[in-house]
């Protein structure tokens, strides 16, 4: 299947390639397949399928990945601007 | 591929639609087999079977049914016949996630390390740091697992690397985190493949079958709000020139209900299902264009039955309204689906919401205008 695709050129994701080790983390990671590895190093493939969930960066030893994580969830934003919160997306059972 | 691994495709992967105000207890642990005696006393086994009442539960969850939901109290269970070499699942303890993976771990011999993430799936709870590093940390040392099993190694579902920092765990407990794939389906083969996972069990996918399974929850989320409008909207129909009058009041108010919820079930159901196929990225502009099949449908009864047609200036204003609810119903699909970015999110809100509020407006305006003419 055809990956689907969101918005172009929105998303917040950074590589440092000089700080990179390779370690290959960034790729197991990612639900989207955004990174792969060339010359040892990692690469952003598919920048524009990134949901910025955060998990490559948290996962990155080297600090060589930075984005603004969140959810990408209209009615969690609609909430936070309404209560005056932080969005928070209200995935299912939360009190 | 039976009803019940269906299921488990299902309900494992995708973050469930907003529902709020739900009281958490603890399950009445009919999942339980026995205890099994291991250095640190007994620890449940849990069974790999899910019963009618489990799958009543979840589908009720779906539905959005009830103020109650089911919670796994956090800690170590046992899974078929573990020994001190058996590998150590980490799971939610949503009840609908857990059920997934333990009908999934059938024929395994192994651990499963429940966190507390009050009751949300893997994903969201990562997402929102319930499922993430410290919680997992504490959950190793309370658990007593140092003394349960003899390696230090932990499989924890991929999507819960939004939370978790597998380095930051190594550092603090000694536990080496093995990413496992996205899916619990998966389990076995990767397991199989020496704990690889290939690249499309890694991957988050939104076919069909995951998108139809959220339907029920967006038609239960948006349920209030819609019986509300529907109610005034039939209350001001009796309204016209010659004051209010009840024979008004049920033709029209009827057909004005009729044509919400048809325009509504559009919405909530067309998204959904075709929305590869809606034009436009936007999830805002994707709603128009099921905005635009309610209006098509609507076009196509009122062509059969000319004497139901309403007025043009109510034509008019229910083109608004329609246009207005449906790309806002679109819009909140981002919530549900699993490749929408908060930048973009932001992005597409920022042009798509006064546009919906304006259209609204215009569309009731006109719809409250064309009652007196
Ligand atoms: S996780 Fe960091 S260090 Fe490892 S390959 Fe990715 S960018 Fe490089
Ligand atoms: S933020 Fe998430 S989706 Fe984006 S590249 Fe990192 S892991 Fe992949």
């Amino acid at each position: 299947m055809q990956a689907l695709k969101y918005l172009p050129e929105v998303v917040t994701l950074e590589l440092d390639r000089s700080k990179c080790e390779g370690c290959q983390t960034c790729v197991i990671v990612c639900p989207h397949a955004v990174f792969g590895i060339e010359n040892k190093r990692a690469v952003i493939l598919h920048r524009d399928l990134c949901m910025e969930c955060g998990a490559c960066a948290l996962n990155c030893q080297s600090e060589a990945i930075s984005v603004r994580s969140g959810v990408g969830c209209a009615a969690g934003i609609l909430n936070g601007i309404l209560r005056g919160t932080e969005s928070s997306c209200e995935c299912s059972p939360d009190s | 591929m039976s009803e019940l691994s269906q299921n488990n495709k299902q309900c494992c992967c995708q973050s469930e639609s907003p529902n709020t105000g739900f009281e958490l207890i603890a399950d009445n642990k009919q999942w339980i087999d026995k205890y099994i005696s291991t250095p640190i006393g007994k620890i449940p086994r849990i069974k790999t079977v899910i019963t009618l009442s489990d799958k009543i539960e979840n589908w009720k969850r779906r539905w959005g049914i009830g103020r109650v939901t089911h919670i796994i109290p956090p800690g170590l269970y046992a899974v078929g016949a573990p020994t001190d070499k058996s590998p150590v699942f980490v799971s939610a303890n949503y009840k609908m996630s857990f059920d997934c993976l333990r009908s999934d771990l059938d024929g395994l011999d192994g651990w499963i390390l429940v966190l507390d993430t009050k009751g949300i799936n893997v994903w969201c709870a990562a997402g929102k740091g319930t499922f993430g590093t410290d919680e997992l940390v504490n959950r190793i040392k309370v658990s007593g697992l140092e003394q349960v099993v003899s390696h230090r190694k932990l499989i924890v579902p991929q999507l819960g690397a939004t939370g978790v920092s597998a380095f930051r765990v190594k550092e603090m407990s000694g536990f080496r985190v093995v990413y496992g794939p996205v899916r619990s389906a998966d389990i076995k083969r990767f397991l199989e493949n020496r704990m690889r996972a290939t690249p499309e069990m890694r991957r988050v996918t939104f076919n069909i079958g995951e998108r139809v399974v959220l339907i029920p929850m967006e038609f239960a989320s948006y349920l209030k709000k819609l019986l509300f409008v529907l109610a005034i909207m039939f209350i001001l129909s009796g309204l016209g020139r010659d004051g209010y009058s009840i024979e008004r009041l049920s033709a029209n108010g009827t057909q004005n209900v009729l044509l919400f919820v048809t325009a509504y079930l559009i919405a909530v159901i067309g998204v959904p299902v075709f929305l590869p196929l809606l034009p436009g990225r936007s999830f805002s502009v994707k709603g128009i264009w099921a905005g635009l099949l309610s209006i098509a449908t609507a076009g196509l009864v009122f062509n059969f039955y000319p004497q139901l047609t309403p007025g043009l200036i109510a034509s008019v204003s229910w083109i608004f309204i329609i246009i207005a609810v449906s790309s806002f119903i679109g819009m909140n699909f981002t919530g549900a689906s699993t490749y929408t970015s908060l930048s973009g999110v932001l992005k597409e809100m920022k042009y798509a919401v006064p546009c919906q509020i304006s259209i609204a407006i215009l569309g009731a305006v006109l719809w409250i205008v064309g009652l007196f003419i």
